[in-house]
């Protein structure tokens, strides 16, 4: 094999192994930088020594027997060096005494899964969701921060800032690198679980031109989740997660059109919808209904996305269950965007006039006042009751609010249907 | 990116040997490894091609071939599905495997179409006339 062939070997390897031996680390030396860096030092060891003996059986261990050497040595350096600077040499000579013990104590104390306790504490409710959601791509998913950045719309300074300060508030919180145990564990969990979300929103929002890095974080997300559910096998909200991101994967060829413009899920030719994904976001959703979690956040919303995939056209579309699930969504998350959605599920299911007093007791609600969707709605329901010169100002009055070229014109248009 | 992973055929595949209580437990260590690292799909074993069946076209003409076939190395015995970064990846997860056969055997790496492949050869009007046949194909 050529020299860089070896190299790219090496460097898969490495990216497989990364997240692992980062979470060991971090646990170790209690320092996100340094495991970092001494995860470097091994990959660069590495690349001195396999291209001569050939990757390793177990690279992992390979790589993290490397990385630990290293982290001892720099201790033992650090002591060498205070041995010198006779005035603190005692205390200090005791203090790296018993930090090399300490470390050495948590090599060898196995707390079962590292990766799980590196990415609650990446997504530790101290970090605000945008630290949490860069700091996740870095250390577990190895995303560079250039890539962080074009997957964000940002630039790479920003998120270096960003990724930067996390590490610090991380570091002075003192967190444990741990998994949290009892009741912590369920609101902690809600904080990975929002963060993947986060991730995955970010790469579904993404339309067609843009960089291809933006789409792939739906990607990013889903292992995450399998990476999570794969540890967490009895956690049923995560499950909900998984199926929810499933479901709205397996369309993401179908909503766009030739000319990229997005397609509406009624508009969308179902064939083109991804029937494995389907079949997996079903299973998993069965898996948090089975775990007890059928009432969670996620899975009520994977519930909602599993009726559209159930129906093989939209005519098919169980819309009674779907208005059933809102009412239940809107007990677990109370908001007025979930009512409006609601509003239009009871149009679907039980004729525009039930939309149309629905979505007049929501009306005042401030999170509403200048958002498009709602008078859309509106004017839908009017223009199904016949109401034609009434939907008509609706739908422009929802021109007016929206800030998407392709979603104005299309209101246009259907305000000009109202003749 | 998504790949199929095909584990291909041997002549103890296809005599229908199956794998030893050994391979079976690397294998199922190997599984779980995939699992943990959140890339595995699907997966599954094939029984051999003596309990296939192949549909051969010719024109308007089907005809069905029962197995088992011959061209042995060109069978298949199992796949999984991935979703990895890039080919380096599934190659460095490949090569993690267990052999999975008692002989020598190979394992076939191949990439699944994405939109992004087409993105570039095929204009916005191409696309439109494939959407559309694709369309009439599937009756929608």
């Amino acid at each position: 094999m050529a020299t860089t062939e070896v190299h790219r070997a090496i460097e898969a390897v490495f990216r497989i192994e990364q997240a692992r031996l980062i979470a060991s680390l971090a646990r170790m030396v209690r320092d996100i930088d340094r495991a970092q860096e001494l995860a470097q030092d091994a990959l660069l060891i590495a690349l001195g020594e396999w291209p001569r003996t050939g990757i390793p059986d177990r690279p992992g261990a390979w790589l993290m027997a490397a990385a630990k050497r290293r982290a001892i040595d720099g201790l033992r350096r650090d002591k060498m060096l205070a041995r010198k600077h006779e005035v603190f040499a005692r205390e200090s000579e005791e203090a790296s005494d018993s930090a090399i013990a300490e470390i050495e104590a948590r090599m060898d104390d196995d707390v079962g899964d590292e990766l799980l306790g590196l990415v609650f504490t990446a997504c530790h409710p101290v970090l605000s969701g945008e630290a949490r959601a860069a700091l996740t791509l870095r250390l577990i998913a190895g995303l560079t921060t250039e890539e962080i950045a074009r997957a964000f719309l940002s630039n790479a300074v920003t998120i270096a800032q960003r990724i930067v300060r996390a590490k610090k508030t991380i570091a002075c919180a003192g967190l444990a690198f741990e998994v949290p145990r009892g009741a912590e564990l369920e609101a902690r969990l809600r904080s990975v679980l929002e963060v993947i979300y986060l991730i995955f929103n970010e790469g579904y929002a993404a339309t067609a031109g843009e960089d291809l890095i933006r789409p792939s974080l739906c990607a990013e997300a889903q292992r995450l989740g399998r990476m999570l559910a794969a540890r967490m096998p009895e956690a049923a909200e995560l499950f909900g997660l998984l199926g929810l991101m499933e479901i709205q994967a397996s369309r993401l060829t179908a909503r766009i059109a030739a000319d990229g413009s997005a397609i509406s899920l009624t508009g969308q030719n179902r064939a083109r919808w991804d029937q494995s994904a389907i079949r997996r976001g079903l299973a998993a959703l069965a898996r948090a209904e089975d775990l007890g979690g059928a009432d969670g956040f996620y899975a009520l919303q994977a519930a909602l996305a599993a009726c559209h995939a159930r129906a093989r056209s939209v005519g098919d579309t169980d819309w009674r269950r779907i208005a059933t699930l809102y009412d239940r969504l809107r007990a677990v998350a109370p908001s007025p965007v979930i009512d409006l959605n609601r509003a239009v599920a009871y149009s679907m299911a039980y004729g525009p006039e039930v939309g149309l007093a629905l979505v007049d007791e929501i009306a005042e609600a401030a999170a509403l006042r200048n958002y498009a969707p709602l008078p859309a709605a509106r004017g839908d329901f009017l223009f199904r009751a016949g109401r034609l010169a009434e939907a008509r100002r609706q739908f422009e009055a929802a021109a007016g609010l929206s800030q998407n070229a392709r979603e104005r014109a299309f209101l246009l248009e259907r305000a000009i249907a109202c003749g | 990116m998504r790949v199929v992973v095909f584990v291909k055929a041997t002549e103890d595949s296809e005599q229908g040997i199956l794998p030893s209580t050994e391979l079976l437990e690397a294998m199922g260590k190997y599984n779980e490894e995939l699992a943990n690292a959140g890339i595995m799909l699907d997966g599954d074993g094939l029984k051999p091609t003596s309990q296939a069946k192949r549909v051969a076209f010719d024109g308007a003409s089907r005809a069905v071939i029962d197995g088992p076939f011959a061209e042995t190395r060109e069978l298949v015995a199992g796949f999984w599905l991935w979703e990895v970064k890039d080919m380096d990846e599934a190659v460095a997860w490949v090569k993690r495997c267990p052999n999975p056969m008692p002989g020598p055997s190979e394992i076939e790496i191949r990439p699944i179409y994405e939109m992004a492949d087409f993105a570039e050869n095929l204009s916005p009007a191409a696309a439109e006339i494939h959407d559309r046949t694709r369309d009439k194909l599937s009756g929608a």
